[in-house]
């Protein structure tokens, strides 16, 4: 019984830390880019007068949504045309239930792990999750009943399908290290250092691997330089003939695209919530000194870690959205096909010969 | 792919330069929010309904109409205005004045701003000097067309 109470309290936390900072990415982004063009950027919404630095937005946003009508067309096929922002919405939320935000906590004899579903193929459950969300778009495409949308949609399953073969194959490498393919063994194989003073993380150890992940991820997340099944305003996309709250979830899995990226990101390649020589009794300096810290503060400092990294990531990723023009079809996939993954290749060959070295 | 290579070395100083637009902007807005003033800001943004711009001196605003120093209009109702009016928004109603000196007055003397365009051809036409487009008034909206068209009344004041 407190069993499960616990797991409903973690799905609950989760996906409230989800929705809360894709909510808040969508206010980043505009302040982000703004800054970044040296503008101000959304500034206004306000509560009873008080504006704080327009912090209210994401909440003017989704209740101008809300409002909108919700607009099916007459001639599209209308429960595929309804169940396909769901599909998608749904498909990119559940991954996070693999993701690690810390390490056990014990409270009163029990030790919970800050992550909901701890499973043995953690890594892949992921993956197959991401690429499910293609369903959401062919779908979105085809039910629209409208040849650009469909266009639309076919532009994005080739680009998405094409660009999970890299996005698999650069974390070969990767699952060759790493013991398992768990999120919480991952982490904990990260924990140790090289040399005695380098941290073991995804980074140090397959640089090029991050490389090919970074790009293919951004290409997964279908935003600006890979935004082809999009199209915002040039080339008709999938969501076109989508409005209102519809449209609104696309709009939401993008931005949640970006934080699961981010987090898999962290976790993979930059040490989950380890931070560089923090064990669990405290800091184990690596020039023989420590600093002893509680438990308490430990988890603290882990969870904080991972939200930093998190948030640095999420940074990044809306840095390049606002900094790159779109890639035209044909280099998108020359870079997709001919670059990324005989790169991915190349990488697990030289990994496989230093580890049998 | 070699070529592919070398488009990475772009693409790390295009986002080189974006982010050091960002350490920049986010540097100058920190100072704001702390309390320190510089010369140079984060952004150039003006906010608009609180800050405005000074307009320059040269700026066709909103049309007004001079006045004698006896309070009648200075306009002797001559139609040049209204000869040279692209938009053909000025409509004029000559009337006869008392004073020989003068002649003619308008006795209706009426802007469309809907048409209007502000060429200012008008004020360069007039030789009376009595059309000027100096209010600095910019902000001429309105829910209503109606509103919008100017007689004499609202134009003197």
């Amino acid at each position: 019984m407190i069993d499960a109470l616990i797991v409903l309290i973690k799905v609950i936390c989760a996906l409230i830390w989800l929705l809360t900072i894709t909510l808040y990415l969508t206010w980043v982004e505009r302040k982000e880019s703004a800054v970044l063009q040296d503008r101000i950027g959304a500034n206004r919404a306000s509560i009873l007068g008080i504006r704080v630095i327009g912090l209210f937005q994401p909440f003017a946003d989704a209740i101008k949504m809300i409002f909108k009508e919700d607009f099916v067309p007459s001639f599209s096929k209308k429960f595929l045309h309804t169940i396909a922002p769901f599909l998608s919405f749904f498909f990119v939320s559940i991954t996070i239930a693999a993701i690690p935000f810390g390490d056990s906590i014990r409270i009163g004899g029990r030790s919970i792990n800050l992550q909901v579903l701890d499973i043995n193929v953690g890594l892949l459950f992921i993956i197959a999750m991401m690429s499910l969300g293609i369903y959401g778009i062919i779908i979105a495409g085809w039910a629209s009943n409208n040849r650009f949308t469909l266009l639309g949609g076919m532009r994005g399953a080739a680009q998405l399908i094409s660009y999970e073969i890299a996005l698999g194959l650069s974390l070969v490498g990767l699952i060759m290290i790493y013991p398992s393919l768990k999120m919480s063994s991952i982490v904990h194989f990260q924990g140790e250092l090289i040399l005695g003073f380098i941290p073991k993380w995804g980074f140090f150890l397959q640089p090029l691997g991050f490389i090919i992940f970074l790009f293919a991820a951004l290409a997964e997340t279908k935003r600006v330089p890979f935004d082809l099944p999009e199209g915002e305003s040039e080339i008709i996309g999938f969501f076109t003939e989508y409005s209102g709250l519809k449209w609104g979830l696309f709009m939401m899995t993008d931005f949640m695209e970006i934080v699961i990226i981010s987090t898999l990101l962290t976790t993979l390649f930059f040490g989950g919530w380890q931070v560089p020589w923090l064990t669990s009794q405290g800091f184990q300096w690596p020039w023989d000194g420590e600093w002893l810290l509680p438990h308490w503060a430990v988890i603290i400092i882990q969870v904080a870690a991972f939200n930093l990294k998190v948030f640095f990531f999420c940074w990044l990723q809306i840095l390049f959205r606002w900094t790159y023009p779109r890639f035209r079809y044909d280099q998108l996939m020359d870079l997709g096909w001919k670059l990324l993954i005989p790169l991915s290749l190349v990488n697990i060959a030289g990994t496989a010969i230093v580890m049998s070295i | 792919m070699i070529k592919a290579l070398g488009y990475f070395i772009e693409i790390i100083r295009g986002s080189i330069i974006t982010t050091r637009h960002f350490v920049v902007n986010m540097f100058f807005h920190i100072l704001k929010v702390i309390g320190i003033k510089t010369k140079r800001k984060g952004a150039v943004t003006i906010q608009y309904p609180e800050q405005k711009k000074k307009l320059a001196s040269r700026h066709r605003s909103l049309h007004r109409i001079m006045k004698r120093e006896d309070g009648k209009p200075r306009c002797v109702a001559c139609m040049l205005c209204v000869t040279v009016c692209p938009s053909e928004c000025i409509y004029v109603e000559a009337a006869e004045d008392p004073d020989p000196e003068i002649q003619k007055y308008p006795s209706t003397f009426i802007i469309d701003i809907n048409r209007c365009c502000f060429c200012g051809f008008c004020v360069e036409a007039c030789p009376e000097d009595a059309i000027r487009m100096d209010t600095g008034i910019i902000e001429i909206a309105q829910y209503d067309r109606n509103d919008l068209i100017y007689d004499l009344d609202k134009l003197l004041e």
